[in-house]
């Protein structure tokens, strides 16, 4: 027998019980429709995670001090001051594929300007800082290296500094602004940048010379961390490993001490965020993939009340020729069409409720390729596994007692 | 010489039911001619189901020789035997069993659909001529549950008849039909007989051996009386 005639024999037989047919096939769309769903929204998130992580920086390498022991006491890295000027030249030295590097200070406090105050961080940058956080300058002028030299006494505001100190004010750019009773002249207004991942405001922010901030507002030599840009992504590892290089060398650590600082790189980041939301996705996937299961249930037990219920059909056919292999591969084939059709439809509803759930809610959803083929594939695989037993009972069956059957 | 549709020779068929061994068909012999009407009897327990069932080589003899038209069926492996049902033997059961909501058309065209060898185009021209040989022409779009009795076992008999098989198996054909259809139905048998079909009939009524032209009585796995029928009753269409 052909498959195209198997296939017609097939069809027939579900045509003969449409609701049943529909009803069975209802499992496994609602398996197919909730795995392309869910891994919509753990691909989703993950996706976002990464981009969101991605605006941070460009290809962002962040050193910060290690933990110490001083005195007995164990210290808090961000209160180590091991990281310094030198520690800045010698990585400016020796490592050949940044594209730009800057220190960092920072220092908590209000802000002030005329009757206006904002609770905000100073942070204390080199020029290259912008480039490295992709941050851009909307009104005004970054400040130059002949500044940072000077110290001068010049400041850039982000969005939400501006907005709460000049609420009012046009041109912000000219204004005074006092921190720690330091003014600073405000020389440009950052461009926003919007809240990041971890729901902090990437524009509530003011930055400076890093020479002004150490010197006239935190008097201090050290630096607490020191930002850089690798070249490009694929040189992003090796440009981690000369800055280690040179502030092991700067820190003239033997080579059986450990690293008195931490160097992170963005792609770190992402992967630490992004397996969390990989992990989201195999949970939500796998919980998915269950109800696919139990839908594949739903089609053995409806395909063995078929053989029983259709034993005489069984019998006949049987009788008139059939063969046990054609028995087979029809109820197989009931199986399977009963299956990837439901599989179809299910690919259908899901990207429909995926992309109308990411309008509605504003989630970000992204169906990838290997999902719809994987669910396709897997409700195939389900038709087959799930349908063969059935239809091996009912090849087995034997014509004589099959056409007495009642 | 007349062609020997079916030759049997000492066929036996013992069943075993625990550790007792029955014997239900004990050693039976005779041929069926081409173009034969021939009408099995017996009560039951005569062995007459169990001798239909290796007449329509649903099952094999456990010792003895059947030959259909030549093929010894004893030494077919179940899809030889499948083989053999496609294409040598026209069943027709006491109840019918058309598919349901089917059409007659595409109850017929079944066993065209095992024979791989016969193209769509031809089994729907087979089907519609079978179905216009037992008088249905204009009832082929409809289902069993539109038809009479009557009519669904033209239906089931057009569907024996589309393979073009050397012998028409029928199993008390007339068993659920009332005395009037019995009489049509009959009348359609002595009609294909006629015109060169080989019939063997199965059944318990001694009426509708009359209609044939030959009876073979059975009675505990022997055959007791194998006789022509001289008046033979014909029908009138």
């Amino acid at each position: 027998m052909t498959v195209f005639n198997l296939s017609k024999i097939a069809v027939k037989a579900m045509a003969r019980n449409k609701m049943r047919t529909f009803l069975t096939m209802l499992g496994i769309i609602i398996g197919v429709t909730s795995v392309i769903t869910m891994l919509a929204i753990g691909q989703g998130s993950k996706q976002s995670i990464q981009e969101q992580i991605s605006s941070m920086g460009a290809n962002m390498i962040m050193v910060h001090p290690g933990s110490d022991v001083r005195g007995g006491v164990r210290m808090d890295p961000s209160s180590m001051k091991s990281l310094t000027l030198d520690d800045l030249s010698a990585i400016r030295r020796y490592a050949t594929h940044l594209s730009a590097l800057s220190p960092m200070v920072s220092s908590g406090g209000q802000v002030i300007a005329g009757g206006s105050n904002w609770p905000t961080t100073i942070q204390g940058v080199g020029e290259d800082f912008l480039m490295i956080r992709k941050m851009e300058v909307a009104e005004g002028v970054m400040f130059t290296d002949y500044e940072v030299k000077r110290a001068a006494k010049v400041c850039l505001l982000g969005q939400t500094v501006a907005e709460n100190l000049f609420p009012d004010v046009e041109n912000v750019v000219g204004q005074t602004v006092r921190f720690k009773n330091i003014p600073l002249k405000v020389i440009g207004v950052l461009a926003a940048k919007g809240q990041n991942t971890f729901g902090q405001d990437q524009d509530d922010v003011i930055l400076a010379p890093y020479t002004t901030i150490q010197k006239r507002i935190m008097a201090i030599t050290h630096i607490q961390s020191i930002y850089a840009s690798a070249e490009s992504e694929g040189v992003s590892e090796q440009a981690e490993k000369e800055i280690t290089m040179a502030l092991r060398a700067s820190h003239s650590l033997a080579d059986d001490e450990e690293d008195d600082f931490n160097v992170r790189s963005q792609q770190e980041l992402i992967n630490t965020f992004s397996s969390t939301s990989e992990m989201l996705t195999l949970l939500l996937g796998a919980i998915a993939g269950i109800s696919l299961l139990v839908g594949g249930i739903g089609i053995m037990n409806i395909m063995f009340v078929s053989v029983t219920e259709r034993t005489r059909e069984i019998g006949l056919r049987l009788a008139v020729g059939g063969r046990g292999r054609d028995i087979l591969s029809q109820f197989l084939m009931e199986a399977v069409i009963v299956s990837v059709g439901g599989g179809l439809f299910g690919v259908l509803l899901g990207l429909a409720l995926a992309y109308g759930m990411g309008n509605m809610l504003d989630w970000p959803v992204v169906v990838t390729n290997h999902s719809i083929v994987i669910s396709f594939v897997v409700c195939a695989v389900v038709g087959i596994f799930f349908g063969w037993y059935p239809a091996r009972k009912a090849a087995g069956l034997d014509p004589i007692e099959a056409l007495r059957y009642e | 010489m007349e062609n020997k549709i079916i030759r049997i020779a000492n066929l036996k068929r013992d069943f075993s039911v625990g550790i007792e061994t029955v014997h239900a068909l004990k050693g039976v012999s005779f041929d069926v001619l081409e173009g034969e009407f021939v009408t099995i009897m017996g009560a039951s327990g005569s062995g007459k189901s169990t001798l239909l069932n290796i007449l329509g080589a649903l099952d094999r003899p456990s010792g003895g020789d059947y030959l259909l038209d030549g093929t010894n069926v004893g030494t077919l492996t179940k899809e030889q035997l499948a083989g053999i049902r496609n294409r040598k033997i026209g069943f027709v059961f006491q109840s019918f069993n058309l598919l349901a909501r089917t059409s007659a058309l595409e109850n017929v065209e079944l066993p065209l659909m095992y024979n791989a060898k016969v193209s769509p185009r031809e089994r729907r021209e087979m089907a519609c001529h079978a179905l216009e040989t037992v008088g249905l022409a204009d009832r082929m779009g409809h289902a069993p549950n539109q038809l009479s009795g009557g009519q669904q076992q033209r239906v089931a008999i057009a569907r024996a008849l589309v393979n073009d098989p050397v012998m028409v198996l029928a199993d008390e054909a007339t068993g659920n039909l009332d005395s009037k259809t019995t009489l049509d139905i009959m009348g359609l048998f002595q009609k294909l007989n006629s015109e060169g079909k080989t019939i063997v009939f199965v059944t318990h009524e001694n009426e509708i051996a009359e209609y044939s032209n030959r009876t073979i009585v059975l009675k505990d796995g022997e055959i007791v009386k194998d006789y022509t029928n001289q008046g033979r009753q014909a029908i009138l269409d």
